[in-house]
């Protein structure tokens, strides 16, 4: 199996093996249904974020895909062995970072990564080796021999993410790494992140967005237990976007302006936030799919006024995100 | 195996890094050493016929130490797992249930065993006074090992079906103690009941182990008893995957 992948990798072919098969997952909890239909792949090196609010299903689903528990129904396949049949070997291609990092509190940082490396079938020299350089890139090194329990909130984060990848998994998954932990932990988490993303396949959970769109290639909005979106960070905004929006700043007679812009065909709606009499910014939402920037300048110059800004606002991911959590439908 | 092993490996190591070894293994030579002189001195002080032997010792130790010693050894093992939320990653590893419900229970035997070494002083300590019969202090260490193997098995038990220790303590302990007074309880009714219900007490197949018996009977129940608890720990494990 590793050997396919790394030829399909060595001549650079374009269809890639897929690492993450998850197919049709559904998970009750009682009569309660925590996720339904869940259908995604994920590539060899892709980094893909699961996105959604608190209770959206994203800790199920991963906890699924770790064989962690079972799906009432689906299937899930991780680097070509099944879960269920082929159980230890599908086990044995992943590194997991639970929401609550699981750390035996009483055990040293060394002896903790020691131990997590021998239960994944490690030897011990490798176990060795590993730890070094794990340390080394989660920047571990004076904790080597501290006791985890007296470790702080993030270093034990670091921790983590170390026992994550201490066995060179091909799939890493990542449930919320960098919640509650200090911004610049977060910032250098992010960094730990980007940097494994070249050797591994990468799943990530995440409620916040800027850092999804920053670190994925790809991303699944799950909203109440189902996909309710999947695309590259750019074109969900693409996609989703259901009006363009521009922002022009034009000199001249604030109504005179208001009216000529209305009067553009596909312009929805015009707002000018300012109100000053001859200097304003005007927003103006037009139909999707148009761009109106070329109309828009040839409009204010022909009506004699001087155009000083024009340009179009993509959507936030965070608008979109609340765009698609609150309204039924896409 | 290997990952069997692993597991033991670090869970005796767990032992030793808190407390709980010391403190454990200091109260069980103490209270081990009270019963062993207490029963020496009524051999020789009293009108019965002296004996050098451990006897009255096994006894005491299946009657009064081991409800509480096989719930303090076990009550963390899973419980702690499963609040501390490592039993995630652990169940994720490439690692059968059995192995670590295995290697748990091999490393509070070791530590059971361990303890029971240090009782071989009293032993010493008979060679060089007395003659003790060699026959039932070979029986009667086999018989409270055997013995401590069910009650370990069953706070194995009751530790995987709950995140808090001390549920899981009382659990056990309270299964240990109904366990043990069954023989007992069997006083209570006559017939075959009585006679069932007596062979299902954990003290019932004792006393020939600590006469010098080595009875096949006996150790077929210590054996499949301690073998059930370790089933139903594993299934338990299971089981959570399911909830």
């Amino acid at each position: 199996m590793g050997l396919t992948i790394g030829q399909t990798r060595e001549w650079g072919s374009i269809t890639m093996a897929v690492m993450v098969e998850a197919r049709e997952l559904t998970k009750y909890y009682g009569d309660f249904r925590a996720i339904e239909n869940l259908t995604f792949e994920v590539k060899k090196g892709e980094i893909i974020g699961l996105l959604g609010p608190n209770g959206a299903g994203k800790t199920t689903t991963m906890r699924i895909i770790t064989g962690f528990m079972p799906p009432s129904s689906g299937r899930t396949r991780i680097s070509g062995f099944d879960m269920v049949d082929q159980s230890l070997e599908a086990r044995a291609s992943i590194g997991y970072l639970p929401e609550t990092v699981p750390l035996y509190t009483e055990m040293t940082v060394e002896g903790y990564l020691s131990f997590m490396g021998s239960i994944r079938g490690m030897t011990s020299k490798s176990i060795r080796s590993r730890i070094g350089d794990v340390i080394e890139s989660c920047k571990l090194g004076d904790y080597q021999k501290s006791i985890i329990g007296k470790l702080s909130k993030g270093f034990r984060q670091r921790v983590g993410i170390a026992q994550a990848v201490l066995h060179e998994p091909k799939v890493l998954i990542l449930d919320e790494p960098t919640i509650g932990i200090d911004p610049i932990q977060v910032v250098e988490t992010r960094q730990l992140i980007r940097d494994l993303a070249g050797n591994h396949t990468v799943i990530l959970s995440s409620h916040i967005l800027p850092e999804v769109s920053m670190l994925c290639s790809r991303v699944l909005i799950i909203h109440q237990g189902q996909i309710v979106a999947e695309d590259s960070p750019g074109e969900l905004a693409d996609r989703l976007q259901g009006v363009e929006r521009l922002e022009v700043e034009v000199q001249g007679p604030r109504e005179a302006v208001t009216m000529a812009l209305e009067k553009i065909r596909g312009v929805v709606s015009v707002a000018c936030s300012s109100n000053s009499e001859d200097r304003n910014v005007y927003k103006i939402q037009a139909r999707r799919g148009l761009d109106l920037r070329p109309t828009v300048s040839r409009a204010v110059i022909s009506n004699g006024w001087s155009l000083l800004n024009l340009q179009l606002i993509s959507m936030s991911l965070e608008e979109i995100f609340l765009k698609l959590t609150t309204e039924e439908q896409i | 195996m290997k990952n069997t092993l692993n597991i033991a490996f670090k869970e005796i190591k767990g032992y030793f890094t808190s407390p709980m070894a010391y403190v454990v293994a200091l109260t069980f030579v103490s209270l081990t050493g009270y019963f062993f002189v207490r029963s020496v001195d009524s051999a020789l002080s009293g009108a019965n016929f002296p004996e050098a032997s451990l006897r009255d010792m096994f006894l005491q130790i299946s009657i009064f130490i081991l409800p509480w010693l096989a719930p303090v050894l076990t009550m963390r093992l899973l419980a702690e797992e499963q609040k501390m939320g490592t039993i995630e990653l652990l169940l994720t590893s490439p690692v059968r249930d059995w192995e670590v419900v295995l290697g748990k229970f091999i490393a509070c035997m070791t530590f059971f065993i361990g303890a029971l070494a240090l009782t071989l002083w009293y032993v010493l300590m008979l060679v060089w006074r007395g003659n003790p019969e060699v026959g039932p202090l070979l029986s009667g260490y086999l018989g409270i090992i055997l013995y401590g193997s069910v009650g370990i098995s069953l706070g194995l038990l009751a530790s995987s079906l709950t995140s808090n220790q001390i549920v899981a303590a009382v659990v056990s302990l309270g299964a240990l103690v109904l366990l043990s007074f069954l023989e007992v309880a069997a006083n209570q009714v006559t017939g075959l009941s009585s006679t069932i219900v007596a062979q299902m007490g954990l003290t019932t197949h004792f006393d020939d182990f600590i006469r010098g018996v080595i009875d096949t009977s006996n150790v077929v129940y210590y054996i499949s008893m301690t073998t059930v608890f370790l089933f139903l720990t594993i299934r338990s494990l299971e089981a959570r995957r399911w909830r």
